[in-house]
Parts: structure tokens; sequence; C-alpha cells
């Protein structure tokens, strides 16, 4: 470790180019001040230049590896751009709102200066809650099923299905729940519970069809957990004359628990910020309905359904960067979960 | 042919292909009960194929095509509906790499029980630690039983892995080149074991050393190319080979 | 029938219900894009932009939307892959860390979780803050770029992780630098992984709705400069659904198959042209 930061070190001339090129963004969308960012971006074009002229050996390869660290060094600063202007985007929002007001209060009406996401927020937990409560069982027996009992030619045409499912826009995934799944809901399933009023729009539809959204995400990852478990942990399994199916219970699914794990937080992630599908289905109402059938909107949706907004009322703006704010930070916790899961696994079962 | 002593498992004609690459070829061999036999040759013949064959585990694999008769105590194994499970548990296998089950120690050997006899909590515990006194783990496992198995030396998991296949109680132990993910030590630790357990067991070993199937074997099969050259007792084996590709392989010139 | 093997079949059964689940969604999808798209297609509707009443129940078609798409996605494609191999490569052993080359891995995983409207609140605010508020092709592109850049970026880093190192050490004992190696050597060996990755990226960036619904606005023409506004086959479905008429509402099931074909194409071109970019590299 010591021998890298030292390297790091010799290409001084880039970092600090790097880092006034970034402080020329701040300045330009923060500060708003167009003098500083001219002058840091015409600092950075300097050391930039001076950078590649004091080259004279190996000018290809040095020019190519630093071209390298500079693209790479600018991603990550991307990243924390992206935190860093969304959360200037929100100050407005929460200066003109106490952060109590916004988060407790289930009162969305712009029009009248009340942003209240309490209702918004519960929407979006009872959503996806109740998809992933739909979609785990499905995913994970299907990937049993796919990584330890299909027949192999059953496998290579499952796989295509899982891959197309995966690649399909959510637009069409929303215009199928608008054909299919809203009236299913409207005339089957809620009156089936004893609902007649149900239009169909509505948070069980949106998690519907945010649940088949997310099963391709849990079962590829769940497959790869499996398949990764070695033969040999199964084959010792099996001589002790235990079935395939207890093999699967009690070694597979301990050996790979971690991995299946992390695709759940993955797939919860998925649906905690899926956007348009939900946005066509769920009616649209900043409240909290008094059944499971009735109209809601979630964090995603809500952005989708207010923007059109934003040039009458500015500090709307700034509560929908706020939304996506929290989007994601909560998107980027659960990523880190995953993340962590997997690693302290790693660490425990070396095989 | 061995003459003193039944005879456990008998192969007839056995021919196993793997991705259409036959890796074992006409196999007549006959193994006798309780004794310690030793498949030797060198690597890639077959031998690990030979040994998964006997408790029908060659299967699970994908393009395995199995034929022949495979008879253990008199009933061949080979045939349509038999319930493979029971089937295995008569056989115990041991691999080269210990794989302790990621579970506790005492939840390692407990699973095969758990699975076969029910749970009856005394009795569990009083067969795993039978089985751990059998092997000579008890004493430094006693104090952490719950502790992961994975903790273990890689020694220790072998022998745990010893303990968790003979707590089934099965009657064969199939070996798969046991000692050689082993320090001497240890590996020595696991052939005073095997020798020990030959007397309730017949033991299944494959080598690819000879002078370990020279120090514990009573009888021996010499597997050449999926092609069995010979079989016969170890003392007959060692000092008069009847094949030219024996004499050759006991010499040192083929391996 | 024991207990045991009871179990086991009646879990069996409960595993081969969730495949046809699964299974049954895509050919549902499928089914009512295919059923309520193709009927409203026409040779008229692929080649006419939207201008003159085709939300109106007129005639015309959205040829401007598919077009928007394109150029759309396909800059965007074209530079998140720059970015993408590059980085990909720098993250190799070779040039970096591998502790701080993981730390970066999990900044583009993230990245790659993060819901497609946040980059376009992103893009939306920068507009703001420069004044450009109505929308432009320009900044679709950049959401775009954003968008796929992790995904590129960590199919191109799985891809060339694989690369056996003994290869790489063979070219550098032949005197190559590190930098030539990664360009001519790694390049090939990975190519399958390279192609399904930017393939992967470009489905999702045509798809992608809420990045660009928040970017470049509407249009019922062609771009002609980048800081046009412009159509979009996601955007247009949006709009047609929302219309009123039936018979306007029936076409978003067109511009839907247009859409499905596209990712159906894009999966049938990945299985081609990985198998057929294998065929050099070692195994």
């Amino acid at each position: 470790m010591p021998n890298n930061i030292r390297n790091v070190f010799k290409h001084k001339l880039l970092i600090v180019g790097i880092l006034s090129l970034f402080l020329s963004f701040i300045f330009l969308f923060i500060f708003n001040d167009l003098f500083l960012f001219a002058l840091f971006l015409i600092l950075f074009i300097i050391l930039l230049i001076y950078n590649f002229v004091k080259v004279t050996r190996k000018l290809y390869d040095t020019l190519g590896t630093r071209l390298m660290l500079f693209v790479t060094a600018s991603m990550i600063f991307l990243f924390f751009l992206l935190l860093i202007i969304l959360i200037n985007g929100s100050i407005d929002i929460l200066q003109d709102q106490s952060l109590s007001e916004l988060i407790l209060s289930s009162t969305w009406k712009p029009f009248s200066g009340e942003f209240g996401l309490f209702a918004v927020i519960i929407d979006t937990l009872i959503v996806t809650a109740v998809s992933m409560l739909i979609a785990i069982p499905i995913s994970v027996l299907s990937a049993i099923y796919i990584a330890e009992y299909a027949p192999k030619k059953f496998r290579k045409i499952i796989r295509p299905f899982i891959d197309v499912l995966a690649g399909v826009p959510s637009v069409v995934f929303g215009l199928c729940a608008l054909l299919v799944f809203v009236p299913l809901v409207r005339d089957d399933i809620a009156p089936f519970f004893g609902n007649t009023i149900s239009s169909g729009f509505g948070l069980f539809t949106a998690s519907l069809i945010l649940s088949i959204m997310v099963f391709p995400i849990i079962i590829s990852l769940c497959v790869e957990s499996f398949n990764a478990v070695p033969i040999a942990l199964k084959e010792a399994s099996l001589s002790l004359g235990a079935t395939k199916w207890e093999t699967v219970k009690k070694v597979i699914f301990r050996a790979s628990g971690p991995g299946i794990l992390a695709a759940i937080f993955l797939g919860f992630g998925r649906a905690f910020g899926e956007t348009i599908a939900v946005a066509m289905v769920i009616g649209n109402q900043e409240l909290i309905p008094k059944s499971l059938f009735g109209p809601g909107q979630t964090l995603a949706s809500l952005i989708a359904s207010n923007y059109t907004e934003v040039s009458s009322i500015p500090i709307l703006a700034s509560a929908l960067i706020f939304v996506a704010l929290i989007l994601f930070v909560v998107v980027l916790i659960f990523n880190l979960l995953g993340y962590l899961v997997l690693r302290r696994a790693s660490k425990r079962w070396k095989y | 042919m061995n003459k003193s002593g039944n005879t456990q498992i008998e192969t007839k004609v056995l021919n196993v292909t793997i991705h259409s690459n036959p890796v074992l070829k006409n196999i007549d061999i006959q193994i006798p009960a309780k004794q310690l036999t030793a498949i030797i040759g060198p690597s890639g013949c077959g031998k690990t194929t030979l040994l998964k064959s006997f408790n029908r585990l060659l299967e699970i694999q994908d393009n395995v095509k199995i034929d022949g008769e495979i008879v253990v105590d008199g009933i061949n194994i080979m045939s349509g509906g038999l319930n493979v499970p029971d089937i295995r548990k008569k056989m115990g296998l041991i691999s080269q790499k210990p794989y302790p089950l990621p579970m506790s120690i005492f939840e390692n050997v407990a699973y095969g029980l758990r699975i076969h006899h029910g749970k009856n909590a005394k009795e569990l515990a009083e067969t795993v630690q039978k089985c751990l006194q059998e092997v000579g783990l008890w004493n430094e496992v006693k104090d952490r039983l719950n502790d992961p198995a994975s903790r273990l030396s890689v020694g220790q998991q072998q022998r745990l892995c010893l303990a968790r296949a003979i707590a089934v109680q099965p009657e064969v132990i199939l070996c798969d080149e046991p000692t050689s993910a082993l320090d001497p030590i240890a590996a020595q630790q696991i052939e005073k074991l095997l020798l020990k357990l030959k007397k309730d067991f017949t033991v299944i070993l494959v080598t690819h050393t000879l002078r370990q199937a020279k120090r514990v074997a009573d009888y021996v099969i010499f597997l050449y190319f999926g092609k069995v050259v010979e079989q016969g007792s170890a003392v007959e084996f060692f000092t008069n080979p009847k094949n030219p590709e024996t004499k050759a392989y006991l010499a040192g010139e083929i391996s | 029938m024991n207990k045991r093997n009871l179990e086991e079949k009646i879990f069996l059964g409960l595993m081969l219900a969730s495949v046809f689940i699964v299974m049954g969604s895509l050919i549902l999808i499928v089914t009512v894009v295919v059923l309520n798209g193709v009927p409203s297609l026409s040779l008229e509707i692929l080649t006419q932009t939207s201008e003159g009443g085709f939300y109106l129940g007129g005639g015309g078609g959205f040829l401007n939307a598919i077009v928007g798409s394109l150029l759309l996605a396909l800059p965007a494609t074209g530079l998140a892959f720059l970015f993408g191999i590059t980085i990909a490569l720098y993250l190799q052993k070779d040039f970096l860390n591998p502790h701080i080359a993981n730390f970066i891995r999990l900044c583009l995983d993230i990245l790659w979780g993060v819901p497609s409207v946040v980059y376009g609140v992103f893009c939306l605010t920068i507009m703001i803050t420069i004044g450009m508020a109505g929308g432009s092709l320009l900044f679709g592109i950049i959401a775009l770029t954003l968008l796929e850049i992790p995904i590129i970026t960590r199919c191109i880093d799985e891809s060339i992780k694989m690369v056996p190192i003994g290869l790489k050490e063979s070219a550098y004992s032949l005197g190559s630098t590190k930098f030539e190696t990664a360009v001519k050597v790694v390049r090939r060996q990975a190519m399958p992984g390279i192609i399904a990755g930017v393939l992967l990226g470009f489905g999702r960036g045509i798809g992608d709705a809420a990045s660009i619904l928040l970017t470049v606005g509407d249009s019922n023409y062609f771009p002609s400069s980048i800081s046009d506004q412009t159509a979009a086959l996601p955007t247009m479905i949006l709009n047609l659904v929302s219309m009123p008429d039936q018979v306007v509402q029936n076409k978003a099931y067109a511009v839907a198959f247009v859409l499905l074909m596209i990712v159906l194409l894009i999966s049938i071109l990945t299985r081609y042209l990985t198998k057929k970019s294998s065929k050099h590299i070692i195994k």
C-alpha cells in the first residue's frame, strides 16, 4: 500500500490539475461564479499541457497510462459530484421547510407550498415490501430449480428468457400492466378480497408489475451463488446418503446464503427506485390509501408525475431534487449492505 | 483372486464414458470385505472415476455414461428403481481436499444422523462423541463442538470428514487420495486411522504414491489408462507381479 | 413414498410453478405487445413523423421518435464505451492497487443500481442552473452516458478479469509495455465480454424513460441541432397512452412493439457476436 501511494504522488501535477477541474465545476454550479470557473479551467488546461509536454521518453506508454488515470479519477469525482449537486439542490427546500415537516407531513400540495412526503414514503415502503414478498419466493425457487434440478436442455431455454426479461424497458412493463393488471385487479382480484370500488390503479397493481421486473435480478444472482458452491461439498452431502433436496436445504442454502441476501438487497434497490412502470399504474395520488387496492404514489413516481410543474413553482424543483437524493442514498445503502454481506461471508467460509 | 474373506464389491464389464471419452474400459474387479484395498496407477487413469462409481456419485455430472454391473453384497446397484441415497449411505466418501460442511463441528458429524435416524438429542450427542473418539479428534475438539468446522487445521478437517462418514454406519469407506493435501504428520495419522478402521469397514483407498499402497494395502488393483492391468493380494502384487506393465510401474519406469 | 421424498416432491412442484410464472411473465408481455401493437403498425407509421395530428387520431408516424432515440443512445453508448474501456483496463492489477480498484468497483456498482430518474434529476439541475430549462438532445445524451458508464465499465471489467495472467506475462516477456499489452492482447481476449457489455448498455439507453423524460423535452420533428428538444421512443409511448382517444392509445403498443423488437434484436445480436468473437480467444 505505501508503495502505491508513492506512485500516486509521482503524478502530482496531474492530481492538482484534476482537482482544479473539479473545483471549477463546483464554482460553476454551486456558486455560479463564472470567473472562478474559467480561472480553474484554464489552470487545469495549463497543468495538463505541461504534464504531457514534460514527458519525452516512452511517450506513448506514459501518455496512455496517465490518460487512464485521468479518466478513472474523473469518474470517481463524478460520483461525488452527483452527491454534491443533489445535496446542493435540496438546500432550498430544506431551508423553506423543516425536515420534520417534509418527512412527517402527509400533505403534498405544491401549489399551496406544502411538501409533505410521509404518505409517499409509506406508499413506497408498502409497494416495495409487497413486491419483494411476491418476488423472493418465486425467484429463489426458480433459481434452485435452474441451478440444481433443470436438465441441461431446459437450462439452455430458460437462460434467454431471463436475459430478455431483464432487458425489457420499464415503459413496456408499464404498458402491459396497464392493459392486463389494471383490469385484472379491478375486476377479479380486488372483488375477491371484498373491494368493489377499486379502479385497478393502486399499490397492489404496482407491486405486481414490480415483482416481475425484479425476477431476473434475483434469479440470475442466486443462480450464480448456487453454481459457486464447490461440487465437492455437494458430493460430501450426497455421499452421506442425503437426497438432492436435503443437500439443497442444508448445505447449498447455507453456503450461498450471503449471495442470496445480496441478491435480495439488489432487487430491493430496483423495486425501490423504479419510476415509469409504477407511475403508469399507481394512481398518482399522494396519500395513504385505505386498502392495498387504492391509489398512491411512490417517491420515484412522484418525480415523474410532478416534474412538469417545475417551471411554475421554482421550489418544487428543489423538493424533487431532495426526493432524488433520498432515492440515491437508500439505493447506496442497500448496495453497500449487499457488498458488506458478501465480503464478510467470503472471509468466513473459505473453500 | 482373493481367497480369504468374502467379496464385498464386484464389478462386471464396467464401462464409463465421460464427454464421449472412454475413461473406464471393461473393468472386472473383486474387492474383499473388511480389508484395505488400494487402487493404484498413474494420474488421470480413472481411479477417482472408479471410486465414485461405487456410490453412484458419478451420475451427478453431465455427459456421463455408465454400462455394466456393480454388485455390492450381491445386489447390482446399477439396476433401475433403486433408492440412490440409501445406496450412498452404505458408502462413506472422503476426498483429496477435506470439505467440511458449512456448519459447526458437532453438526458436521451429526448431519447424516439427523437425516437418517431422527433427532433424539441424547443419542445424537453420544454417537457424535463416539465417532470423534474413533478418529482421535475428541480430545482436541470436545470443548469447542459449536465452533465452525472451517477453523480446524486441514489434518483435523480430514479426520472430521472421516468421523462424519462413519457416523452413518456405512459398510464401505471410499478414500480418494485422502492424504495428498496433508502434511506428513497428519498424513500418517490418517493412515493409522484407516488401518484401524479396516477392522470394522471395508476400506478402498485411491492413491498415486506406491509407497503408501505398500504401507497399508491388503489388496491391490492396478489401473492403467482405464483398464485393470492386475489385481491381487498386496503381498503377491509387490513381490511377484505377473504383468510387464505392472513390473514397469513398480520399477518406476512409467508414472 | 416416505416423508423425505414427499417433501422433495412438493418443493419440486413449487419450483416448477415458479419457473413457469417467470417464463409466463415474459410470454405475457410479448403477447400483449404483439397482439396490440402489430395491428397498429403500418409503413406509414414507421416512416413519418408525428407532426400534424398523430396525437389527435390523424395520420403520421413516430419516425421522429425512432431517430431521436438513436441520436440519443448511439452517441451515449459510444461515449460510455470510451470511458468504460479506459477505466476497466486501468482497474486491473497492472495499473492500480487492488484496494483502490475494489473501491472504484463498489462505486460503479452503486452507480449501476441508482435509479435512472436520479440521473435525470441531476441533468435537470444542471440545466436549470445554466438556464437551458427546455430540454435538449445534449443533456439527454449526457444523462444516458452517465447511466450507461457503470454498466459497460463493469461488464468489460469482469471480462478482462478473466484474462489468464499467463497471457499477459507472455506479452510482457516479449517486451510489450503495460499500455500496449492492454490495448492489443487483453482487448482481443476480452472481446466477447466487451461486446456483451456495450450491447447491454445500448439496450438500456434506448429503452430508459425516466432519465430522458426530464431532459429531452419533446418534439414533432427530427432534432436539427444538439440543443434541440427531441422525441424518443419511451417518451412517445407515455404521450400516446395519456391521450383520451382509444385509437391513439393503441398506437402506443406499436411503439412498444418496435422497442421490444430492438431489445430482442440486441439479445440475439449479443449471442451471435459473442460466439463469433470467441473464435480467437485462448481458453
